[in-house]
């Protein structure tokens, strides 16, 4: 597994990367593997508050459907558009970015970190690769 | 318990198969991923390891008078080295499982789903009283291959002593595969020509092997979903079950009420019109509507549930397949699927989703 040292992880296969005080998140090149090319993603608005650990989001593949898990606590201040349809412009989503690049292209939201909120919780990189080793991955 | 293992298990290991169990055997879901080895089979050919499929030998001199009582199509009318899809029914008509017979001039084969594969032998053990039937379980000695997709009939070109590519659809023939005996029948479940093959376990990797030199994609059981889901064949366990007779599932044809006495007909004569019905639907937007969903009418009432649902691959459409009631079951019906507490517009769409062009 090449999981990036500079982000960090949920058990739930989400990863933040911190830069001031907004999180980028996607989900990992784990996650992408076990479901397979991405069909569907619902993302939530801008301006919407996250809680650590609860569900903002919806992926599927052809298979699953999965709940994406907020790895931090805070609020939506951008959202990856090129993933999502855009029904003004007539544009498609384009989900390719998450199954080929899930840790650059394929990012999902930028939250901005509630007040006391960190990322002191979440896995390391080792950390990460530690449980997906024990998951016999 | 730990489940069965094909003998093409190893195999799919080696070739980083993700293993799951299915029916009480370890089999492959998936290789490259399910788009990835879905398209091929509409396109060129895929491969399937069918292995945990039953398959069970019928002979003695009341064969054809045994299975006529258990299976819901016309076995009489069969030609030497027909197959024939029917059902297996309980008395009150409920499906036991959906079935493939095989005629040949000393006896029959039935396949039946992995997953029914006590229930249908012991079904076949209560019938059989006071009939003079030899029935066989031989799914532990053979291996079962299906090769499906336009290209088929290619990769199958000299691999059999019989010239296989002049089947008929729907027939079989006993044949030799490197002098081993073998059957080969002009039959699948993804909407495309095809051919499956039962061999002796010693030679299923080897035949296996022989397809994926000759360019077939090797698919496990995730794309067999999404194209029989295109193609609209029900699946036992989702469209078919005990609490379902053949006539709601839209099996009717498959049905031959004035074949005789069997089990299940007179219920089955009788059935209710009233009980809801198979249709497909087209679900607007790309997220699928999964198996369990809810579907309501324009009222707000309880319309039905949905069966099978996924993202279509090949269509590029997210289509399911439900059962709705009757009046709702008009091509044109809109509905409205709650998944996970959200709202998807359905639309009834006429069946089979998908159908190849005829060559």
């Amino acid at each position: 597994m090449s999981n990036p040292a500079d982000l960090r992880y949920s058990p739930t296969h989400e990863w933040a990367k911190l830069d001031g005080d907004v999180v980028t998140i996607g989900v990992t090149k784990f996650a992408v593997e076990q479901l397979t090319e991405p069909t569907f993603l619902e993302l939530p608005a801008v301006g919407k508050a996250l809680a650590a650990g609860a569900a903002f989001g919806i992926i599927e593949s052809v298979k699953s459907t999965s709940d994406l898990n907020s790895p931090v606590t805070g609020t939506v201040v951008e959202r990856n558009e090129r993933l999502l349809d855009d029904k003004a412009k007539k544009r498609a989503a384009d989900l390719a970015p998450v199954n080929d690049d899930p840790f650059g292209a394929g990012w999902m939201l930028k939250v901005k970190l509630a007040p006391g909120a960190t990322l002191d919780h979440l896995l390391t990189a080792a950390q990460y690769d530690e449980q997906l080793a024990s998951d016999g991955h | 318990m730990s489940n069965l293992r094909t003998p093409l298990y190893q195999w799919h290991v080696d070739h980083k198969a993700r293993m799951v169990p299915f029916g009480g055997w370890d089999m492959p879901v998936q290789y490259a991923g399910v788009v990835a080895e879905h398209k091929p089979v509409r396109t060129a050919a895929g491969l399937f390891d069918i292995s945990h499929m039953a398959r069970v030998s019928v002979g003695g001199p009341d064969a054809l008078a045994f299975l006529e009582s258990v299976f819901t199509n016309s076995v009489a009318t069969m030609k030497d080295d027909q197959v024939r899809y029917g059902l297996v029914c309980n008395e009150a008509g409920g499906i036991l499982d959906d079935v493939l017979v095989y005629r040949w001039p000393y006896g029959f084969s039935v396949v039946v789903n992995a997953s029914n594969r006590t229930k249908i032998l012991a079904w076949f053990e209560k019938h059989r009283v006071g009939k003079n039937v030899e029935i066989v379980d031989q799914t532990d000695r053979t291996a079962m291959v299906a090769v499906q997709g336009p290209k088929s009939v290619e990769l199958v070109a000299g691999l059999f002593d019989a010239d296989v590519s002049k089947l008929k659809y729907y027939y079989a023939t006993p044949t030799l595969y490197c002098r081993q005996p073998c059957v080969v029948s002009r039959t699948g479940y993804t909407g495309e020509d095809g051919f499956e093959v039962i061999v002796e376990n010693a030679y299923a990797v080897s035949l296996w092997t022989e397809f994926v030199s000759r360019g077939a994609v090797p698919c496990g059981l995730g794309a067999r979903d999404t194209l029989r889901l295109e193609a609209a064949m029900p699946l036992y366990g989702h469209e078919l079950n005990e609490e379902t007779n053949p006539i709601q599932a839209g099996l009717g044809w498959a049905v031959k009420l004035d074949k005789g006495e069997f089990i299940g007909r007179p219920a089955l004569a009788a059935a209710d019109p009233t009980r809801p019905v198979r249709v497909g639907l087209e679900i607007e937007g790309k997220r699928a509507a999964r198996e369990g969903s809810p579907l309501l009418d324009a009222d707000g009432a309880v319309a039905g549930t949905i069966t099978s649902g996924s993202f279509c691959p090949w269509l590029d459409k997210s289509l399911a397949m439900a059962y709705v009631r009757p009046d709702l079951a008009s091509v044109g019906t809109p509905l409205d699927a709650d998944v996970r507490g959200s709202t998807l517009a359905a639309t009834v769409v006429p069946l089979p989703f998908y159908k190849r062009a005829k060559a």
